[in-house]
């Protein structure tokens, strides 16, 4: 059956998953939907120690078994020892068929390849991945179905119970013998733990990992005691040089410099840029550059930002600093700036469901004037690919994308009209992750295109002349005029992974990879 | 044009290729390697042939190592290679062969 996209989502599949064709973003719009909760095991013995001496001793409390889901975050990135370790226990205790559902595995993941190849690791869900687990997922290693979800969608299909957490496993900078986490202080600071509080808040257990344990009570809690049954102290649970691993440099390069402008103009230029405007953006080399420029017209015009949010780096925290933005609400840190800037007492942690859970009573996303985002490719359509790279292989994650652009009035995404050979312009995307509905300006280096559906901004952008205006196929010819149009890559029939739209519905299939 | 000994051109830089020219029996044996086979690997080999048919290379083993190369990169590496593995260089007919 074709979905809202135009994608092909075989029969099979929908059986298989129970899950719905996407219909368009609105579709789950003022639908009731019934909650899920955790079963648990209260704590009223107040003779009762939550510290455990190993994760093994943790998994058998919790009564680890074949078949059951196990539950990570991802704020260590490339620096997180805790999924490894656990996983690791789990594979010595012979357990198999586990479902992974994280928040994101990265390339510090890669030693769960044999796991998946042995059958202890047969059905992931996550935001996405890369490195060594895309590959042997897209290569067919996988024996049920990989899951990619967004932040948000992530939060819905926990909280709905469409995905039940047996044993959710919390990396904590710092925690309490009784459970209280937190994500600041440690050895392994990574300022937030966002993303984990819906896995506290509807796992059947909890098991907290902390290497640096102090005194009772860790307060103000990020995670509470009581959601918390056990916790375990080991000697590391994250690198720290590899948890802020998006500081990077001012980019020089030119051609991400002409993006930044581009993407600068296109927000001053459009209705929103006003006192108390609300904006998002990443950690890509132009999207700080365009933070920077847009901070001197900011100042030029003496015009506040009411609130950022998201992933934050030190380009955005700067705002706050110099009192040039309200407040930031805080998801995730990419950097140490970010992490020091959590001292401000208008940088507010957010949980993930907050961020941009689609199902529950309003997100922050939806209040979002601006988000600045980056994608793979872009096709004529709009329609954007975030985890799956040109050539057919699994390696990116949604993030915050298809959330953040259905939220915010003016979705900008940056792209390289080139990466090398590879067109990022095109007829159609290999796969879709964010539909074409929610994308309404593409800046690439050699134009702007704005969806046609979005007049209000072409026309603001017109009246403005400050950026050089292209149609979407436009840009596209360009790309091939200089590349030659790629050939479709090929692909086996079997669906290795689903792309899940934020609401729960299939945005798209993910096939296996043909050998060449 | 016959090829006399082996010889390479380009470089593994990321949008350029390395191309190795080397002396065969009996017709043309293309090797690609590209990082980019999946969506460009046809044209690639459709570039490197015909520019070997151009030159009028009938004889030899070709591995192109392609790192995202355009089509004028390609044909620029195998005209060199094919120059320097006919010993041809310093004789070339520029605006000729050489396109």
């Amino acid at each position: 059956m074709k979905n809202a996209v135009g994608r092909e989502i075989p029969e099979e599949i929908i059986e298989i998953t129970g899950k719905e064709p996407f219909q368009g973003n609105y579709y789950r719009d003022d639908k009731p939907i019934t909650l899920h909760g955790p079963t648990i095991r209260p704590v009223i013995n107040n003779q009762k120690s939550k510290l455990v001496g190993s994760i093994r001793e943790a998994l058998e409390k919790c009564d680890a078994h074949d078949g059951m889901t196990v539950s990570f975050h991802h704020h260590f990135r490339d620096g997180d020892l805790i999924v490894n370790m656990v996983m690791k226990e789990i594979h010595d205790m012979g357990l198999k068929d586990i479902r992974i559902c994280a928040t994101s595995l990265g390339k510090a993941h890669s030693a769960l390849v044999p796991m998946i190849e042995d059958g202890t690791i047969t059905n992931i869900e996550s935001s996405g991945v890369r490195g060594g687990i895309g590959e042997a997922i897209s290569k067919g290693k996988l024996k049920g179905l990989a899951i990619m979800r967004s932040h948000g969608g992530r939060v819905r299909s926990i909280a709905t119970g469409e995905s039940h957490i047996d044993i959710a496993f919390i990396g904590a900078p710092t925690a309490d013998d009784y459970g209280n986490l937190r994500g600041i202080g440690g050895k392994a600071d990574c300022g937030v733990l966002s993303y984990a509080i819906v896995d506290g808040n509807h796992a059947d257990h909890c098991v907290a990992i902390t290497d640096c344990l102090v005194p009772y009570p860790n307060f103000p809690a990020h995670i509470s005691q009581t959601k918390v049954d056990y916790v375990c102290v080991v000697d590391e649970i994250g690198i720290p040089s590899k948890i802020a691993t998006g500081a990077a440099k001012p980019t020089t390069d030119q051609r991400k410099l002409l993006m930044a402008q581009y993407c600068t103009d296109v927000v001053v230029n459009t209705p929103w840029f006003k006192d108390g405007f609300s904006y998002q953006t990443g950690v890509g080399g132009a999207s700080i550059a365009s933070t920077q420029y847009l901070a001197d017209i900011m100042r030029e015009r003496n015009i506040r930002m009411g609130f950022g949010v998201g992933g934050l780096t030190k380009a955005m925290c700067k705002l706050l600093d110099d009192g040039m933005a309200d407040v930031m609400l805080d998801v995730q840190d990419f950097d140490l700036d970010a992490v020091k800037s959590l001292k401000n007492v208008n940088h507010h942690r957010i949980p993930a469901a907050v961020y941009a859970n689609p199902l529950n009573k309003g997100a922050v996303v939806n209040k979002l004037d601006y988000v600045v985002l980056a994608s793979l490719e872009v096709d004529v359509h709009f329609n954007c690919n975030v985890v799956v790279g040109s050539d057919g292989m699994i390696t990116g994650a949604q993030g915050g994308h298809p959330d953040t652009a259905q939220g915010a009035k003016c979705a900008i995404v940056i792209c390289p009209l080139l990466q090398g050979r590879i067109p990022a312009i095109c007829s159609e995307v290999t796969t879709v992750t964010t539909p074409g509905e929610s994308i309404d300006v593409v800046v690439t280096d050699y134009g702007v295109a704005v969806n046609p559906a979005r007049q209000d901004i072409l026309q603001a952008l017109k009246e403005a002349e400050c950026v050089p205006l292209k149609t979407i196929e436009e840009l596209r010819d360009i790309a091939y005029s200089i590349v030659g149009e790629p050939d479709k890559v090929e692909f086996e029939d079997r669906v290795v992974g689903i792309i899940e739209a934020r609401d729960g519905t299939i945005m798209d299939v993910v096939r296996q990879i043909k050998e060449v | 044009m016959e090829i006399k000994k082996i010889a390479v051109a380009g470089t593994l830089e990321s949008s350029d290729c390395m191309v190795t020219v080397e002396p065969a029996k009996k017709g043309i044996e293309l090797e690609l390697e590209s990082a980019v086979i999946r969506q460009y690997g046809r044209q690639i080999r459709k570039v490197a042939l015909a520019t070997l048919k151009r030159l009028g290379v009938r004889n030899a083993r070709v591995s192109i190592v392609d790192k995202g190369a355009l089509d004028c990169t390609i044909k620029a590496r195998v005209e060199c290679a094919v120059m320097r593995a006919a010993e041809h260089e310093g004789r070339i007919n520029w605006g000729g062969m050489i396109k």
